[in-house]
């Protein structure tokens, strides 16, 4: 009676041996496809928080708890969704929805970072490099075609905000809601928080030519409000993460 | 010491061993003995069962702790919506007043696949190290997990479909955690990534609680599903490394739920309602070597035990703390 006891329960033991493999092997498989969408991001950037450490330390460093989504006044960070694999919970932005327009007077996000993925060495604005900004569509800028803009930049139900001076000192204003009247398109330039980053050059030498064309400097910290801004659809400027003037 | 290094063992996923007839103390034979010689009929059992629901204590530990719960996580989401700033962050790392708190696994992650020394998140992780050390280890993981709570939901439901014998339970082997542990130690190191993080569900739910939810909530839901229709309670039992992180810290824990022999009519209900019942092998008759066994540190500490015995023989105990008072 005993022996054939033994024998079942063996079998048994065997069993449970492979399905825990099995479990195992699920849990970890499932995790390491999280490499796939990392390894894709690589051809094209995230765009992230100011003062990130390069993408692959970032990824190390960061908890993942959010902290510096929830003291951006203008809530421009957001978390990646599990489809961005090992990103899963790691801020970024999407410049055209919401940029960075250091409402908080400079980089309350890297003082909240606790793992200092967002490099505590970076305390001002002019530091950051979260990229640089390129005109991706310069036909269509209005500038370019000597056109003036009036009305908001941003129509529909456009939730993005930027600190107006004019308006408030401290609470940043519904993009919406601030209507334009200018000859010349300059908002780029106008809402631009780095001084110096963007310039509108003339086109050609005469004076009566109204037409301007926006150039990018050196200073350009990547904060995405220039693409923002832009009333065009699609943006002419825009942002490419990771890149600074030296790459650009 | 032999005691600590089995309840280490166990920990990793060893089956309890029976302990030696002859290292049981003097009392503990004599209680042994009283019990064989004594008849409990099952009416009687059924009567003190009965008296033990009807004084309404076999819900007392739950209720708290699904206070303590469902409050701990709320204050996360609160802190911000209200913008008072109480508990910041998430449960893998946050600010409380101001103060570093870092979960122990995630920072263990961080550290490893980034591999700098962090002063916050050091700082962080002292401070939760001791508060669990004080209160428990895995008291963690049924106190605030909110994976926890869910996965009770779950269990309530798989339990029922078992008794209907729709659907079989299947156990896996619990040196499985102990596996995953050390893979995915290995992985941060060898990857550079917090490879565990993408399949955390502590920190997703605690994610999609305060920032709000998304596609990684079908991860978690997944393993709900693979618990109510295949493995009871798989996730937290076989599989999750912060459960084994906390139960590291509870090995040298003061808190700890504690076993009496002496009333106890081993009718086994401990057992039935146990996430982890091999911290209760003492229990069975004839098993415990002392009249007063301490439960192992895989215990979370979540009472269900302490609220399901009608004789009291399972209380929380603070090691010490009788001496000095």
């Amino acid at each position: 009676m005993a022996k054939p006891l033994s024998l079942s329960r063996k079998q048994k033991a065997r069993r449970q041996f492979i399905q825990s493999i099995m479990l195992g092997s699920g849990v970890v498989g499932g995790a390491l496809l999280g490499f796939i969408p990392v390894q894709q991001a690589k051809a094209k950037p995230i765009l992230r928080p100011p003062a990130a450490l390069d993408e692959q330390d970032f990824l190390a460093s960061c908890i993942k708890c959010g902290q510096c989504v929830q003291v951006c006044p203008v809530q421009a960070i957001k978390l990646a969704d599990m489809d961005s694999g090992f990103s899963l919970g790691t801020p970024y932005l999407d410049a055209r929805a919401q940029a960075c327009d250091f409402s908080c007077d400079a980089v309350q996000c890297v003082l909240a970072c606790p793992t200092g993925s967002l490099s505590h060495e970076v305390d001002t604005k002019e530091q950051v490099r979260m990229g640089f900004a390129r005109l991706a569509d310069v036909p269509n800028c209005l500038a370019v075609q000597g056109k003036g803009f009036k009305g908001a930049a941003r129509t529909g139900d456009y939730q993005g905000l930027l600190r107006y001076q004019d308006k408030d000192r401290w609470k940043p204003f519904p993009v919406k809601d601030y209507p334009y009247d200018l000859e010349l398109c300059d908002l780029c330039l106008r809402q631009c928080p780095i001084e110096g980053a963007i310039s509108l050059e003339p086109i050609s030498d005469s004076a009566d030519d109204k037409r301007r064309i926006p150039t990018v400097h050196d200073s350009c910290v990547g904060c995405g409000v220039c693409e923002m801004i832009c009333p065009q659809q699609p943006a002419v400027i825009v942002i490419d993460a990771r890149v600074t003037a030296e790459s650009a | 010491m032999k005691q600590w290094l089995e309840s280490f063992k166990v920990l990793l996923g060893k089956q309890p061993e029976r302990p030696d007839k002859a290292s049981f103390t003097p009392d503990v034979q004599v209680i042994h003995q009283l019990k064989r010689e004594e008849k409990v009929t099952a009416e009687s059992l059924k009567a003190i069962e009965q008296a033990h629901i009807d004084k309404g204590k076999h819900r007392i530990w739950r209720n708290r702790r699904w206070t303590v719960l469902i409050l701990s996580n709320l204050l996360f989401v609160i802190s911000w919506q209200l913008d008072i700033q109480l508990l910041e962050g998430a449960l893998t790392a946050s600010r409380f007043i101001g103060f570093h708190m870092a979960d122990l696994n995630s920072a263990l992650q961080v550290m490893l696949a980034y591999q700098h020394i962090l002063i916050n998140l050091l700082i962080g992780t002292v401070t939760v190290f001791l508060l669990w050390w004080l209160l428990g280890g895995r008291t963690f993981c049924s106190w605030v997990c909110p994976y926890h709570l869910l996965s009770e939901f779950a269990e309530k439901i798989h339990l029922y479909l078992v008794k209907k014998k729709w659907i079989k339970n299947h156990e896996f082997h619990r040196g499985t955690r102990t596996v995953l542990y050390v893979v995915f130690v290995l992985l941060a190191v060898i990857t550079g990534y917090t490879v565990f993080e993408v399949i955390n569900p502590v920190g997703i739910i605690s994610r999609a609680m305060i920032y709000g939810g998304g596609f990684a909530l079908l991860w978690v839901l997944f393993l709900l599903l693979f618990e109510i229709f295949y493995s009871r309670r798989a996730w937290c039992r076989y599989a999750c490394p912060i459960g084994l992180t906390y139960g590291l810290v509870g090995t040298i824990s003061p808190l700890r739920i504690k076993y009496h022999v002496k009333d106890c009519h081993h009718e086994g209900d401990c057992l039935k309602v146990c996430l982890v019942p091999h911290v209760l092998a003492c229990v069975k008759k004839g098993r415990a070597p002392d009249s007063e066994v301490a439960l192992g540190a895989d215990c979370t500490r979540c009472a269900m035990c302490v609220d399901v015995c009608p004789t009291d023989s399972l209380r929380f105990d603070v090691k010490g703390l009788n001496k000095l008072l």
